[in-house]
C-alpha cells in the first residue's frame, strides 16, 4: 500500500476514529426514510430504478423468449399483450425517466455546483416517495388485471378494454409529479445554489444536461398528467373528448400524448448526454471539445423537442403540411445532437485515454447511438416512414437509443461515480468482461430487428409468419446474452459493497468539483465552503495525489 | 466537522408576539432561501398553467368542431352567478394581497383578519359554484347521481346527460360542453379548496408568530398560488359563460 501523505496539513482529533461520511453520519432505518440528504435520497433512487429495471428486464426477456417461435411459446396472446405493455411502461415510466436525474443527478448535482444540498431537499424526498407511490401502483394495476393497451395508452382502445386503465393512469400522474418535483429542484439549484467562482460556463456539462433536462420535465410533464387525467374521464363519466362514439377525436389524444412523450425522449436522453459528456473528457484527460456547442446544444435540444411531436403521427391523419412542418423539424433535431457526437469523438481523439470500464461503455454509447440517431433520421423522412411505421425497425431504432444509449449511458455514469458513492471500487477485470457481454448482446439483439422490420414484420404482434423466424432467434440469443451481462454487472456491483477494494480519493482524476469532495462525501458535502478558480475541464489543475490516496 | 456542528443563520424576531426563523442549514444567506423558494413556486405555477393547457387546448378544438354545441350550452349557464363569483375571486385577491403586505410588516392581527378573509371568499365561491351545479343537475345537464353509470352503447345515450328540457336537442353531441364545463371547472374547484386549506394553514402559522418582516415567504407563496386559481377563472368564466 503506498503512502503519500497528503502534503497539507489534515487536522485529525481523533485518528482512530473512522471520518464521518453521509453514509455512517446517522444510523437506523429512520435516518434513511425521513432524510433530506440528496445522496441518501439518490440512493434510494438507485436502489428503486435499479430493481423496476430488472423487473422490466426479466417483462423483455419473457417476450423474447415466446417470440422464439412463430407462434409463440409461452403466452396467450392476450397474456402477451399485458406482458409487453409491462415492460414498456415499466422501462419507460419507473425506469428511464427517473433513472438518471434522480438517483446519479441527485448525487452528483449538488457536488458540482459546490453545494450542501439540493435547493428543496424535502420536495427532493417527496419526489422519491411520489416515485414509490407510483410504483406500488403500477403493481397494484398488475394485480387487477394488468393492462394491454402499449405504454402509450392509445384512445379509444384504451377508453374501451376493460382493463385496470384508471390504476396505472394515476400511477403515471404521480410519477410525473415526481419528475416534475426533480427538475424544479434542479432549476433552483443551479440558479441559487452554485459555488462562489462557479459562472454558468464552468458548470460541468452533466449539470448543463441535467439543466435542460429539467426545463422539460418542467414545462412537458403537466401535459401528460392532464392527458392521462382525461383518459380516466372518459372511462369514469365519458367526457367524451377522446372517444369517437361520443363525438369526440382519438387523433387529439395522440397529439396530447406525443407532446409530452416526444420531448420525454429527451427527458431520457439528455442526463444520458450529460454522462458522456463528463466521462469522455475525464477518461481522455482532455477539455471537452466544443464546451459551449455541447452547452448549448443541450438547450436547443430542449426548445426543439416541444415541435417535432407530429412525427410519431404520421400515419395518424394529420394535414399533410403539418407533416411536411414535422418531418422538417424532425431533421433540425438531428444537427445539435450530431454537434454533441462529433464533439465527443473529437474530445477522445489524440487524448490520453483510459481504457478502463467507465470509458469502455462510454465508448460502446458513441457507437450505439450513432446507430440509434442516424435511424432516427431515416424514419423522420415521411416517405420512408409510411412504410416503417410500427414495424420492428422502429423497436430497433428506439432501443438503440432508450436501451443501448440511455442504459449503457447511466451504467457508464455508475461505474465512473461507483467509487465517489461507496468508497469502494468494484473488480474492474469482471467489469471490462460485463462491457464487452452487454455490447454484444445488445447488438445481437435489435440489429436483427432493424432488418426484420425493413422487411415488413410489425411491432407488438405475439405471432408472426414463419419466413421472420431466423431473425426472431438471433434477438432472442442476444437478449439471454443481452441479460447475462446485465446479471454478471449487479452481481459484481453489489459484492463491491461488502468486499470491494478502497476506492481512491479521485479515483479518475477528474477536476470538477464532485472530485474535489472528500470521497465518500460527508453529509454536508465539502469540508469547507469551495471556491472556483480555474476553467472547467482545466487538468493541468489537477491533483495527482488525491489520485494515489486511498479514500478515507 | 459534524452536521451537529453547523451553526444554524437565524433570522431574529421583530417582536415577543413572533418566532425567530432558523434559514435551514443548505443556505448560507436568508436571500438565497428567499429566491430558492420564489423562483420553485414560479416554476411549479407553469406547470399548474400547463395542465390547464391541455384543458384550453381541448376546449377550442371542440369549440371549433361544433361551434353552435359551445355556444348554445353556453347560453344554459347564468352568467349572473359567473360574474358574482368573479367579483368574489377578486375581491379575496385583493384581501389576499393585503394579508402578505400585513405579513411583510409584522402586522399579525392583520394578516390574520386579511387571510380569514380571502377563506371566506373561498367558501362563498364554493357555495355559488355548489348552486349552479345544483341547477344544472335539475335540468338534467349533469345529473351528478349517475355521473358514473357508463355509456349505453345500444341506446347511445349518456346516462348523466338526459336533457329533459330538450335545449341541446337540435346540436350535435350536446354533453360535450358540459363535460368540459364540469371537468374544467371542478379541477379549478378543487384547486379553490386547496388554495383555501393552505390559507388556513399559513393562518395557524400566523398565529403562532412565525410570520413576519424579516421572513414571510410562506404567506407569499400561498398568495401566489391564490392568484393563480384567480387567474384561471378570469379565463373561465368568459369562455364558459361568456361564448362567442
Amino acid at each position: 500500500m503506498t503512502t503519500n501523505t497528503p502534503p497539507v496539513d489534515v487536522q485529525v482529533a481523533e485518528p482512530a476514529a473512522p471520518r464521518e461520511d453521509y453514509l455512517n453520519c446517522s444510523k437506523g432505518i429512520m435516518s434513511w426514510l425521513g432524510t433530506l440528504d440528496h445522496k441518501r435520497i439518490g440512493l434510494m433512487y438507485l436502489i428503486g430504478v435499479g430493481f423496476a429495471f430488472l423487473a422490466g428486464g426479466a417483462f423483455a426477456l419473457l417476450v423474447r423468449l415466446h417470440l422464439w417461435e412463430p407462434e409463440g411459446m409461452l403466452f396467450t396472446n392476450q397474456t402477451y399483450n399485458q406482458i409487453f405493455t409491462l415492460h414498456g411502461a415499466f422501462m419507460v415510466f419507473l425506469f428511464v425517466i427517473p433513472a438518471i436525474p434522480g438517483s446519479l443527478g441527485n448525487i452528483v448535482l449538488p457536488l458540482m455546483v459546490g453545494a450542501k444540498d439540493v435547493a428543496l431537499p424535502r420536495l427532493n424526498l417527496l419526489s422519491f416517495y411520489f416515485w414509490l407511490i407510483g410504483a406500488v401502483l403500477a403493481a397494484l394495476a398488475i394485480i387487477m388485471g394488468g393492462f394491454d393497451t402499449g405504454w402509450t395508452f392509445y384512445a379509444p382502445y384504451s377508453i374501451y378494454t376493460d382493463h385496470a386503465v384508471v390504476t396505472i393512469g394515476m400511477a403515471i400522474f404521480v410519477l410525473g409529479f415526481s419528475s416534475i418535483f426533480t427538475g424544479l429542484n434542479f432549476i433552483v439549484t443551479v440558479h441559487k445554489l452554485r459555488a462562489p467562482g462557479l459562472t454558468w460556463f464552468r458548470l460541468p456539462l452533466f449539470v448543463w444536461a441535467l439543466y435542460a433536462t429539467s426545463l422539460l420535465q418542467v414545462l412537458a410533464t403537466p401535459v401528460l398528467g392532464i392527458t392521462v387525467l382525461l383518459v380516466a374521464f372518459e372511462r369514469l363519466y365519458h367526457i367524451g373528448i377522446f372517444d369517437p362514439r361520443l363525438g369526440g377525436d382519438p387523433v387529439l389524444f395522440e397529439h396530447f400524448f406525443w407532446f409530452y412523450s416526444h420531448p420525454a425522449v429527451y427527458i431520457m436522453v439528455l442526463p444520458a448526454f450529460g454522462i458522456i459528456s463528463e466521462l469522455v473528457t475525464v477518461h481522455s484527460r482532455k477539455p471537452l471539445f466544443g464546451y459551449k456547442l455541447i452547452a448549448f446544444s443541450s438547450l436547443a435540444i430542449a426548445v426543439i423537442s416541444f415541435l417535432v411531436w407530429g412525427h410519431h403521427m404520421f400515419t395518424s391523419g394529420q394535414s399533410t403540411y403539418a407533416m411536411f412542418a414535422f418531418s422538417f423539424l424532425t431533421f433540425f433535431v438531428a444537427i445539435p445532437t450530431a454537434i454533441k457526437e462529433f464533439s465527443w469523438v473529437a474530445t477522445v481523439w489524440r487524448g490520453s485515454v483510459a481504457l478502463n470500464s467507465p470509458m469502455l461503455y462510454t465508448l460502446a454509447f458513441l457507437i450505439i447511438f450513432a446507430i440509434g440517431g442516424l435511424t432516427g433520421v431515416i424514419l423522420g423522412s415521411l416517405n420512408v416512414d409510411l412504410h416503417l411505421h410500427d414495424t420492428y425497425f422502429v423497436v430497433a431504432h428506439f432501443h438503440y437509443v432508450m436501451m443501448g444509449s440511455i442504459a449503457l449511458a447511466f451504467f457508464a455514469g455508475l461505474h465512473h461515480w461507483w467509487p465517489k458513492i461507496f468508497g469502494r471500487m468494484y473488480n474492474e477485470t469482471l467489469a471490462k468482461i460485463a462491457v464487452v457481454i452487454i455490447f454484444v448482446g445488445f447488438n445481437a439483439t435489435f440489429l436483427p430487428q432493424f432488418v426484420m422490420g425493413s422487411r415488413g414484420m410489425p411491432r407488438r404482434y405475439a405471432t408472426y409468419v414463419p419466413e421472420y423466424m431466423p431473425y426472431h432467434q438471433a434477438s432472442t440469443i442476444g437478449a439471454v446474452v443481452l441479460g447475462s451481462g446485465i446479471a454478471l454487472m449487479v452481481a459484481y456491483l453489489v459484492t463491491s459493497l461488502f468486499t470491494g477494494k478502497k476506492a481512491k480519493e479521485n479515483q479518475w482524476g477528474g477536476v470538477t468539483l464532485d472530485w474535489k469532495c472528500p470521497t465518500p462525501p460527508p453529509h454536508l458535502n465539502f469540508d469547507d465552503d469551495p471556491t472556483v478558480v480555474h476553467e472547467v475541464y482545466d487538468y493541468s489543475a489537477l491533483d495527482y495525489d488525491s489520485m494515489r490516496r486511498d479514500a478515507t | 466537522m459534524s452536521h451537529d456542528d453547523h451553526h444554524a443563520v437565524m433570522i431574529p424576531a421583530p417582536g415577543p408576539e413572533f418566532v425567530d426563523h432558523e434559514v435551514p442549514h443548505h443556505f448560507n444567506t436568508p436571500v438565497q432561501e428567499f429566491q430558492a423558494g420564489k423562483l420553485g413556486f414560479w416554476l411549479f405555477l407553469a406547470t399548474e398553467i400547463l395542465l390547464f393547457g391541455g384543458l384550453f387546448a381541448a376546449y377550442f378544438y371542440f369549440h371549433e368542431v361544433y361551434p353552435e354545441t359551445f355556444v348554445l350550452g353556453g347560453k344554459q349557464l347564468d352568467w349572473k352567478m359567473g360574474a358574482l363569483n368573479t367579483s368574489v375571486l377578486l375581491l379575496s385577491s385583493w384581501t389576499m394581497v393585503m394579508g402578505v403586505r400585513s405579513a411583510q410588516t409584522s402586522q399579525k392581527r392583520k394578516t390574520l383578519i386579511y387571510l380569514g378573509a380571502t377563506v371566506l371568499g373561498a367558501v362563498i365561491f364554493m357555495c355559488i359554484k355548489y348552486m349552479e351545479y345544483s341547477a344544472k343537475n335539475e335540468h338534467g345537464l349533469i345529473e351528478f347521481a349517475h355521473l358514473f353509470d357508463g355509456y349505453n352503447e345500444a341506446t347511445g345515450q349518456l346516462p348523466w346527460f338526459t336533457d329533459h328540457d330538450g335545449v341541446m336537442a337540435d346540436v350535435p353531441h350536446g354533453h360535450m360542453f358540459f363535460a368540459i364545463y364540469l371537468t374544467m371547472t371542478a379541477i379549478h374547484g378543487i384547486h379553490v379548496i386547496i388554495g383555501a386549506a393552505l390559507i388556513v394553514w399559513v393562518m395557524f402559522g400566523t398565529a403562532k408568530g412565525r410570520f413576519h418582516a424579516g421572513y414571510f415567504l410562506p404567506v407569499d407563496l400561498v398568495g401566489l398560488y391564490w392568484h393563480l386559481v384567480d387567474l384561471i377563472w378570469i379565463f373561465l368564466f368568459p369562455l364558459l359563460y361568456l361564448v362567442p
